[in-house]
């Protein structure tokens, strides 16, 4: 019955305009897939593992995510009930009119926003603000492996901040300068200089408006040839990218098959799509089977519709986790169920593989296999905006349908100019080793770093190859007592907590650059250690 | 001053050119504070949501560009939009909502109600009537989202936008949201308005939150602007008077007709007489346009995609810039209307 309901089902709705150029998914599938037994199927450890190019002889690069002990999980717990606690405490008071607060002066006019409706503002104001110097910290220089912080002091429980009008030179391992292009000398800073003289800071128009400038054909075939796609579009924002053109993509009768932890934009163009999006648990092939599995059995729910069309989104390197998507599995998934593959390498685009480009080189998966590469040019270019590479027909529709081309300035020329520039010595086109160097040296700061943080006990998530490495803090205390006793020895650190990751996995994330020198990584991990003592950080 | 930001706003990402930016910009357009945004399509499209959640209720102008229409959409908010520019309109629906919240005044309690429209529509070019807004927003006390892209740095003696040039006090309008890609010719956008306001958007903002600062370069731009915006205040009424003389030069356009308000820089050439097709309309436009950028004057077809709320009438865009001259308007319009003689009539 439920075959020849599916069969029936794969007339083309007569309303639907298909999207002309990612067909429909091959109905013939539906005919040779069999019933559930998800049960049975393995977690993607039959995918190909990826084939160390740096040093053949090295065992395979493991990822782990060690559960969180239990006392840890309930102190968590204990620590963020007293907070609210407390907060509800303050929020009566200041209804009493019993607390003064910067806050409450700025309620006495009427508040026409209701500020005070939701979780989230009442978190903000009695969680967040208690601990909010540890982020949005000002600098006054590049960020380069080391960089300046304004320094700035609260006279009011950070309510507010004053600047003391000194700065401090710390270490960075908050920024994402993968490559140690954050620069503001060099080739790509001189050519930068000068494309801003000869084109203007910014360009006043979408690229479909008189905004395209020649740079931008010069960049777009650039990034076509390093990511190895016949053709490439570049926008102003990485955000955007994401948020802007699977709208474009994607619509009602669609099928979007995410990542559980995929980041803000991705989530953001799904909602916008209008299509269906299903989840599947981070980085589980099984579970991503299963969702594959009911898809394409049972189409589009009460309308007993094969879906027109299904993409899977992942991201090469999760941000958060430190961890790899398991390509070469999601690709040999893709081509079982007929479905399509959008992979975000905002995080690694010039950061995994032996060149730097990208999850693909690192698994060894041909970049024809993956129907659209989109990345960013934030972390590894110095630089700003984003692209997607695909074939030349997605390309040219793209041109023509995308929000940000059609709407939205185009990348400004210094911005261009910096990103053709850095990829260039990436790519060694400049006649030098320097990129070759960096994509090195990163990776064998990733390695150690990493070695040494688990060698000393610390719960460390993510994949060993990853630049990304998340430290497991767990209780919001100390979270913030981690930042800023490593502030005190001039180490700049980002963590990161509720609600950004989990209730219990809050975590300091550490970036590492191929501008980090052994001595450097040395004098972190000496005193990561020592505050790892002071706050029962470890196993 | 490298070109790249390298890092969202929450971690590192904060320069202090960035911080200047901001205080800067609050006190050129006389607010309490201003937080900057990377990208011009992304600040209003990430302000709204960061306010107007599920349940709140927004009205808005059926008029108003794309970026907001994005913002709305991401909000989940329910819409109640009004004929564009009609406050009578608008004065029925908040009526409506009006006796709707007293039948249930604890559900009103916890509902946001928000008034969203352009200062200086970007599709049509007329402005909006901004006192009557002001009125509605102390009447029922509903708070008024402005998008500003296209009147900062345009109206107002100053250039200071549409509160100074409707005479308004600057508290009047609860929050204006400009993109700095246009008077500006930097990238990014910024949002200005109360300090308890502006700052919720540091962590609700999404645009914010999840993505890189502003190339710190393109802030120092940004400032330099500023200096030569507070230097030179001239230059705006300069601005609005050549508006209104290529308005004039372009009036009797074969084929064509100026639409929109007098002092706008951005004048739309809208077709007398459509036809059914808009594919025949933007062709026939694009040809108009060629034959312009051939005879050297660049001018463009106004460019929308089909989800538009309202798709607004197929025209050509002319955009006046201060810099150039009685005589380059000139030769201009003589330009356009040769080519719209050509290939309309």
């Amino acid at each position: 019955m439920r075959i020849i309901i599916s069969a029936c089902s794969v007339v083309r709705d007569p309303r639907a305009t298909p999207k002309p150029l990612l067909q429909q998914s091959s109905w013939s599938s539906l005919w040779h897939l069999e019933a559930e037994t998800s049960e049975a199927m393995s977690n993607g450890s039959a995918g190909s593992r990826p084939p160390d190019m740096t040093n053949p002889g090295r065992p395979r690069a493991q990822e782990s995510f060690p559960e969180p002990p239990l006392m840890k999980a309930v102190f968590t717990h204990l620590s963020y009930g007293i907070l609210i606690l407390l907060g509800h405490v303050c929020d009566f008071l200041r209804k009493l009119g019993m607390k003064r607060d910067p806050y409450t002066e700025a309620l006495k006019n009427e508040d026409l926003f209701k500020m005070n409706l939701d979780f989230e503002m009442f978190f903000t104001r009695n969680i967040y603000r208690r601990i909010r110097d540890c982020w949005n910290r000002p600098i006054a220089s590049a960020p380069g492996a080391y960089t300046d912080l304004v320094d700035r002091v609260s006279d009011d429980c950070n309510w507010t901040f004053r600047y003391t009008g000194t700065k401090t030179n710390c270490l960075n391992l908050g920024s994402y300068n993968y490559l140690g292009f954050a620069e503001n000398t060099g080739p790509c800073a001189d050519a930068a200089y000068q494309s801003t003289l000869d084109y203007g800071a910014g360009t006043c128009s979408p690229a479909r408006e008189l905004g395209t400038l020649d740079v931008h054909k010069k960049l777009e075939a650039l990034v076509a040839r390093f990511v190895g796609k016949p053709a490439a579009l570049v926008f102003g924002m990485g955000f955007a990218t994401n948020s802007m053109n699977i709208p474009a993509l994607m619509g009602k009768g669609d099928l979007l098959i995410s990542d559980q932890l995929n980041h803000a934009s991705l989530v953001t163009g799904a909602k916008l799509s209008g299509a269906t999006v299903r989840v599947f648990k981070h980085n589980n092939m099984k579970s991503l089977e299963n969702v594959l599995r009911r898809a394409v059995t049972e189409g589009q729910p009460r309308r007993l519709r094969a879906w027109r069309k299904i993409l899977i989104v992942v991201e090469g390197v999760y941000s958060m986790e430190g961890s790899v998507c398991k390509l070469a599995e999601i690709v040999r998934l893709k081509k079982k169920y007929k479905a399509y593959v959008y992979l975000d390498e905002a995080h690694s685009i010039g950061a995994m593989g032996p060149t730097g480009r990208g999850v693909s080189e690192y698994w060894g998966v041909d970049p024809a296999d993956i129907d659209i590469m989109m990345g960013t040019f934030t972390k590894s270019f110095g630089a700003a905006g984003g692209y997607i590479a695909a074939n030349q027909d997605v390309i040219n529709y793209l041109r023509g349908a995308s929000h940000s081309t059609t709407y939205a300035a185009s990348v400004p020329a210094p911005v261009a100019q910096q990103i053709i520039t850095s990829m260039t010595i990436i790519m060694g086109d400049d006649g030098t080793k320097e990129g070759e160097k960096r994509v090195a040296q990163l990776l064998d700061n990733s390695r150690y770093f990493r070695q040494r943080l688990t060698e000393m006990n610390f719960i460390v998530y993510g994949n060993e190859d990853s630049p990304v490495v998340p430290i497991l803090l767990y209780e919001p205390g100390k979270v913030t007592s981690f930042s800023r006793e490593l502030l005190k020895k001039k180490i700049a650190v980002v963590v990161v907590g509720f609600p950004a990751t989990s209730i219990v996995e809050a975590r300091a994330r550490i970036c590492l650059s191929a501008s980090h020198t052994r001595d450097m990584l040395d004098y972190a991990l000496k005193e990561i250690n020592e505050v790892g003592d002071l706050l029962l950080l470890k196993k | 001053m490298e070109s790249g930001p390298v890092d969202l706003g929450g971690f590192y990402g904060t320069v202090d050119i960035h911080l200047e930016l901001e205080e800067r910009l609050a006190k050129f357009t006389g607010r309490e504070e201003a937080i900057i945004y990377s990208y011009g399509f992304a600040t209003i499209s990430s302000a709204i949501p960061a306010y107007s959640k599920r349940r709140d209720i927004i009205f808005c102008d059926e008029g108003v560009c794309f970026a907001v229409q994005k913002g709305l959409a991401a909000s989940r908010s329910k819409i109640k939009y009004f004929r564009h520019n009609d406050m009578d309109h608008l004065e029925q629906l908040l009526e409506e909502q009006l006796k709707l919240d007293k039948k249930n005044p604890a559900k009103e309690k916890v509902t946001r109600k928000f008034i969203v429209a352009e200062a200086l529509y970007m599709n049509h070019g007329d402005l909006c009537p901004l006192p009557k807004l002001v009125e509605f927003r102390n009447r029922y006390r509903t708070p008024i989202f402005l998008e500003e892209s296209l009147s900062f740095g345009v109206l107002g003696e100053h250039g200071r936008g549409a509160t100074e040039h409707w005479g308004l006090k600057p508290g009047d309008v609860d929050l204006i949201c400009a993109s700095l890609e246009t008077a500006m010719g930097s990238t990014g956008g910024f949002c200005a308005g109360k300090s308890y306001v502006v700052d919720h958007q540091r962590l609700s903002g999404i645009g914010y939150c999840f993505s890189a600062s502003m190339p710190p370069m393109l802030a120092a731009a940004s400032i330099k602007g500023l200096d030569i915006m507070e230097g030179s205040p001239q230059i705006f009424s300069q601005l609005r008077d050549k508006a209104v003389a290529m308005r004039r030069l372009l009036r009797g356009t074969p084929g064509l007709r100026v639409c929109g308000e007098s002092v706008n820089p951005v004048i739309h050439l809208q077709l007398a007489c459509p036809s059914s097709s808009r594919d025949t309309d933007d062709e026939l436009l694009e040809r108009v346009a060629r034959e312009c950028i051939d005879s050297g004057v660049a001018v463009v077809v106004a460019k929308y995609l089909k989800e538009e709320l309202k798709l607004p009438p197929a025209s050509l865009r002319v955009t006046v810039c201060v810099e150039l001259s009685e005589d380059e308007l000139e030769k201009a319009a003589k330009v356009i209307k040769t080519a719209a003689a050509k290939h309309i009539l």
